[in-house]
């Protein structure tokens, strides 16, 4: 009996950017095992049974925090939850002083999601600093405005099922580009595994630094849909938003919201995907949202088993 | 590790051959009439091979029972036990799964596990375990191509035997596949120096 062995060339998940190609390909490739496992009459492997997790959540979350969630509990490990409204948070308790806490209790993983950009990577690099958490491993379930780096790894997987790879595929992120943690994560996870990237979106909401990453920008949404093969639309991120990027909701909409009438009217078929949660008639309607060309909700199946594979792979590096 | 490497090269190791090819199809037929024997119609039996390298053995036993029984519908899997490994975070090496392919019910039926060499017995505990997410068997017997004794860490024996044999820790069993390797064959690895 002989197996193949390999392994991520990291400790934490804390963002696609420092990821090496190998490891994405490694985690896509894992991930379609547990694809099959989570199709299983018993969707459950011992794998994770030693390893306690803490789902550190102290920003809103459905799809993310139930996917780590369900691919915690299907890998058979131990878990906590944690969300900021009801705890010490409230009472001014440091995120450092709350995750040693938390790594006290003999913890061995925690999946963060925090509305401060950076959060994960400095966590990862304070916890070297206290020798009884200096075992414990982070995943960056979402950091503010910088990445959001499972949600890339989901979307990957799920070009990937649905046109066999993402080498030379043409991908176009449409939308609030600028407070967008999912478009930076899905950039650089795309560009790293062949694909062509470009995004969208009024003026206002492209930042400047998307020159320095080799990007295409297009304003135009029509044009862009004519190039692309995969259209990402992502959520207008109001509460990230303090000042008014573009006049009103209704206008967004009409010039960067994708409806039936536009898709159909393209010369060729494209798939739709949303990082969720949907903003219904804003982004895109719900007629596109529930057509055949949209694979929202693979999006969210794919989300567990990629989630699975991370845990899986990360566990095993300890 | 570098030492053992460049030791290995100069000292290369004695080979034997448990099987050679002629022996080895000899093996493969008889394995498949004591198959035949115990179970008479594989309506309610199928069977599953375990990755990576008992798939092998699984095909070439499902493809020789067809030709002997005439029957086109004898069932056939391929089971992964990567996830079930008891030394998962125990290794340095993190071992890289494979796929699953088991698209029947097992439910009530009878299964026989399919590995190319018995060992410590630990990948069949892993079997046994993986094999339950996909239902209640109503029995599960065990084929090997090669059983190496002495060597059991966990009280595991095989029901179908191709051939036993008597090697110890740092010997090595090699099962070679005319498809995979270019010839059928089973060599016993012997390290002609002891490295301690």
């Amino acid at each position: 009996m002989e197996q193949k062995e390999e392994q991520l060339s990291t400790r934490h998940l804390l963002g696609i950017k420092g990821l090496k190609k190998s490891d994405l390909e490694l985690i896509l490739r894992t991930a379609e095992n547990f694809k099959e496992i989570i199709n299983r009459p018993i969707k459950k492997v011992p794998s994770l049974r030693d390893v306690t997790v803490a789902n550190m959540f102290f920003e809103n979350s459905t799809r993310t925090r139930l996917s780590f969630e369900l691919a915690e509990k299907r890998l058979s490990a131990d878990i906590v939850n944690f969300s900021a409204s009801g705890s010490s948070v409230s009472k001014g308790e440091t995120l450092i002083d709350t995750a040693n806490n938390i790594l006290a209790m003999k913890v061995d993983i925690i999946v963060m999601r925090h509305s401060a950009p950076g959060a994960a990577v400095f966590l990862a690099g304070q916890l070297k600093n206290y020798p009884k958490s200096a075992h414990a491993q982070i995943i960056n379930a979402g950091d503010g405005t910088h990445e959001h780096p499972t949600q890339a790894l989901l979307d990957a997987f799920s070009i990937r099922e649905k046109l066999g790879s993402l080498e030379g595929k043409k991908v176009v992120i449409v939308g609030d580009i600028m407070h967008s943690r999912v478009a930076l994560s899905n950039i650089f996870s795309l560009q790293m595994l062949g694909a062509e990237v470009m995004v969208c979106g009024p003026t206002t909401l492209i930042p400047k630094y998307v020159s320095s990453l080799g990007l295409k920008v297009e304003h135009n949404l029509r044009k862009a849909l004519e190039w692309c093969d995969v259209a990402n639309m992502l959520r207008i991120q109001l509460e990230r938003q303090s000042l008014k990027y573009f006049p009103t909701l209704r206008e967004y909409s009409m010039q960067y919201g994708l409806d039936k009438k536009l898709l159909d009217s393209l010369s060729k078929k494209i798939v739709v995907m949303h990082p969720g949660p949907i903003n219904r008639g804003v982004e895109i309607t719900s007629d596109v949202a529930d057509s055949e060309h949209s694979i929202i909700l693979d999006q969210v199946e794919n989300g567990v088993a990629v989630r699975m594979a991370i845990l899986y792979l990360l566990a095993g590096k300890s | 590790m570098i030492f053992l490497i460049i030791f290995d090269k100069s000292f290369p190791m004695e080979n034997k051959v448990l099987l050679d090819s002629e022996l080895f199809t000899i093996t493969i037929n008889r394995l498949c009439y004591q198959l035949i024997e115990n179970h008479t119609s594989f309506d309610q039996t199928v069977l599953i091979g375990v990755q990576p390298r008992g798939i092998y053995l699984s095909e070439r036993i499902h493809q020789r029972l067809s030709e002997i029984t005439g029957s086109k519908n004898i069932q056939h899997g391929i089971l992964d036990i990567t996830f079930h490994r008891d030394d998962f975070r125990r290794r340095d090496e993190l071992p890289v799964a494979s796929a699953t392919e088991i698209d029947f019910v097992i439910e009530n039926k009878n299964v026989i596990l399919v590995d190319d060499v018995l060992y410590t017995g630990r990948t069949i505990r892993a079997a046994l375990d993986a094999i339950l997410a996909f239902g209640r068997p109503r029995g599960v017997e065990l084929l090997v191509l090669i059983d190496r004794k002495f060597s059991r860490e966990l009280p595991v024996q095989a029901d179908y035997v191709g051939t036993s044999v008597d090697a110890i820790t740092g010997q090595k069993v090699k099962v070679k596949w005319k498809a995979q390797d270019g010839v059928d064959e089973v060599i016993l690895y012997t390290p002609s120096l002891n490295i301690k």
